[in-house]
């Protein structure tokens, strides 16, 4: 318990890793067509946020970053399944889920 | 370089490479399946900095819920496979918005926080949970509400509505001019 009381981790390579997650989700949610994949690089970029979260809860020694990341998991999590629920409703109806097809309410 | 540096050093790369190979995969079923081994690399991240509670919801609610969802989509809408179908025309703009955001949060990170250190102090489960229901109360009802409508309305959206007699005054799809096909 003592080591690992005694035990730290650089702050910069959680955020690192953060940063690297969000930019992929940022490219995949930007380059891909298919709405599954788009909401699937949303995801990426939700687990970023949480990283940083659990970084700064770990940083500033609160546990509020951790109920925070808590909290948005919860909504990923309710995000995710109305998303799905509108694709699967739009592929019923136009036999495609490429986001640049779908472009009903664009004016 | 300390033990757990190394340890999430190499978690994080296996975790990056996955979500690079997430974004540019060819195959949806394979993107999917690079997204559970980024979501426990993530997993992974808060066992390392000792947020164990948050690693387990991790892996019971991404690994194990929305990964399932998503396949379960993928199962029920077409699975194309292959770079053009998956990918619009605007790939060579979003790598460059995408590196622009990673070099800007790495260049301001850099700046700030260069050289600050987490110490590791185990957040037990008890204390997280006094956390949620001494401070957080409010929010975590908010929040059970709001996954309650979420449930209903997931259910409503996807339900399969039944199908009037087919007759002349058959109701025209909302979406789109094809007709609906009846399965």
């Amino acid at each position: 318990m003592t080591s690992l009381l005694a035990a730290t981790v650089r702050l910069p390579f959680l955020l690192f890793f953060g940063a690297f997650l969000f930019s992929c989700g940022v490219y995949g949610v930007l380059a891909r067509r298919n709405a599954v994949l788009v909401l699937m690089s949303i995801e990426l970029m939700l687990n970023a946020v949480n990283v940083n979260l659990v970084a700064f809860s770990g940083y500033l020694r609160q546990l509020t970053g951790q109920v925070f990341a808590l909290f948005v998991i919860t909504v990923a999590a309710a995000e995710i399944g109305i998303g799905l629920a509108i694709v699967i409703l739009i592929y019923r109806n136009r036999e495609t889920i490429n986001v640049d097809e779908i472009s009903l309410l664009k004016w | 370089m300390s033990a757990q540096e190394f340890a999430f050093v190499l978690v994080a790369v296996v975790g990056g490479i996955a979500a690079l190979r997430l974004v540019t995969s060819r195959n949806v079923v394979h993107a999917a399946l690079y997204l559970v081994v980024t979501l426990a690399m993530v997993g992974g991240t808060y066992l390392l900095v000792a947020a164990e509670f948050l690693a387990w919801v991790q892996v019971l609610i991404y690994v194990g819920a929305i990964v399932v969802l998503l396949l379960f989509s993928l199962m029920l809408t077409k699975a194309p496979i292959g770079r053009e179908t998956l990918d619009n025309q605007q790939r060579g703009i979003a790598a460059l918005v995408g590196a622009g955001v990673l070099a800007g949060l790495v260049f301001l990170i850099q700046d700030y926080f260069a050289g600050k250190k987490i110490v590791l102090r185990p957040a037990r489960t008890a204390q997280v949970g006094t956390a949620i229901f001494r401070d957080f109360v409010l929010p975590f009802e908010v929040v059970s509400v709001l996954l309650l409508a979420a449930l209903i309305g997931a259910v409503v959206i996807a339900r399969k509505e039944e199908a009037p007699e087919a007759g002349p005054e058959r109701r025209v799809p909302l979406i789109g001019r094809r007709e609906r096909v009846h399965r």
